[in-house]
């Protein structure tokens, strides 16, 4: 696969999220933070990231794209640190 | 490992709130020294932590991801997720022994019951085992 052009600045989509229902005339949209959504038993929040792959380069991931497979998402606090 | 994962038919992505600048050279420098070839599966970066925040493991006061872990089934359903404060590392054994248990239970519709391990007892669920798992299961 050929290397995808690279810039210093790179924006993905983050989370995808499905769009809100419509407001009611008149009302004021919600100004809430975003907050987690992920339950078990419900269905995962897609989203997309932008990724370094080893023997591949820099490419987007979408978590959607690996539909039909397992899955396993890591976080993790940071690269170069301890445990 | 994650010969292991693979066999299994698991994709492993790793997520933190680094760059994929970051990632590579974390690759180059020191993973790489640590497992040969480096790590196989993709490093997202999660810049901003907008994808930790809808998983429920970013810290907003540290501006990073704390160590969540989600397994999610081919039906993109989020079968489990173990979140821990960033001291203590991950049990991969577990995490192995979870996907073996989930994949188990959604091909036979068997329950495994604590602590189960391939090839151990595992549960059918229906009227007939109500107040008689005692009989089936010995721990």
């Amino acid at each position: 696969m050929p290397e995808l052009k690279e810039g210093c600045v790179k924006p993905a989509r983050g989370p995808i999220l499905p769009a809100p229902p419509p407001l009611l005339a008149g009302a004021t949209p919600p100004q809430e933070a975003p907050k987690m959504l992920a339950r078990v038993g419900k269905e995962a929040i897609d989203f997309e990231a932008t990724a370094f792959v080893e023997g591949v380069g820099f490419q987007p991931v979408k978590l959607s794209d690996y539909k039909g497979k397992w899955i396993v998402l890591c976080f993790y606090p940071g690269d170069f640190t301890f445990v | 490992m994650y010969d292991e994962f693979k066999a299994l038919g698991v994709v492993v992505l790793s997520l933190s709130t680094d760059s994929r600048f970051i990632h590579k050279m974390w690759q180059e420098y020191e993973l790489s020294k640590m497992v040969k070839g480096g790590v196989p599966f993709p490093m997202l970066s999660d810049g901003g932590g907008k994808i930790g925040t809808v998983y429920g493991v970013y810290d907003e006061a540290a501006g990073v991801d704390i160590r969540g872990r989600f397994i999610i089934d081919p039906d993109f359903v989020i079968r489990a997720m173990e979140v821990l404060t960033p001291e203590v590392g991950r049990n991969p054994k577990e995490l192995i022994r979870q996907i073996k248990a989930f994949q188990h239970v959604v091909a036979t519709g068997e329950v495994t019951p604590s602590g189960w391990e391939p090839g151990q007892v595992t549960l059918k669920p229906g009227p007939a085992l109500v107040g008689r798992v005692w009989e089936v299961w010995k721990p």
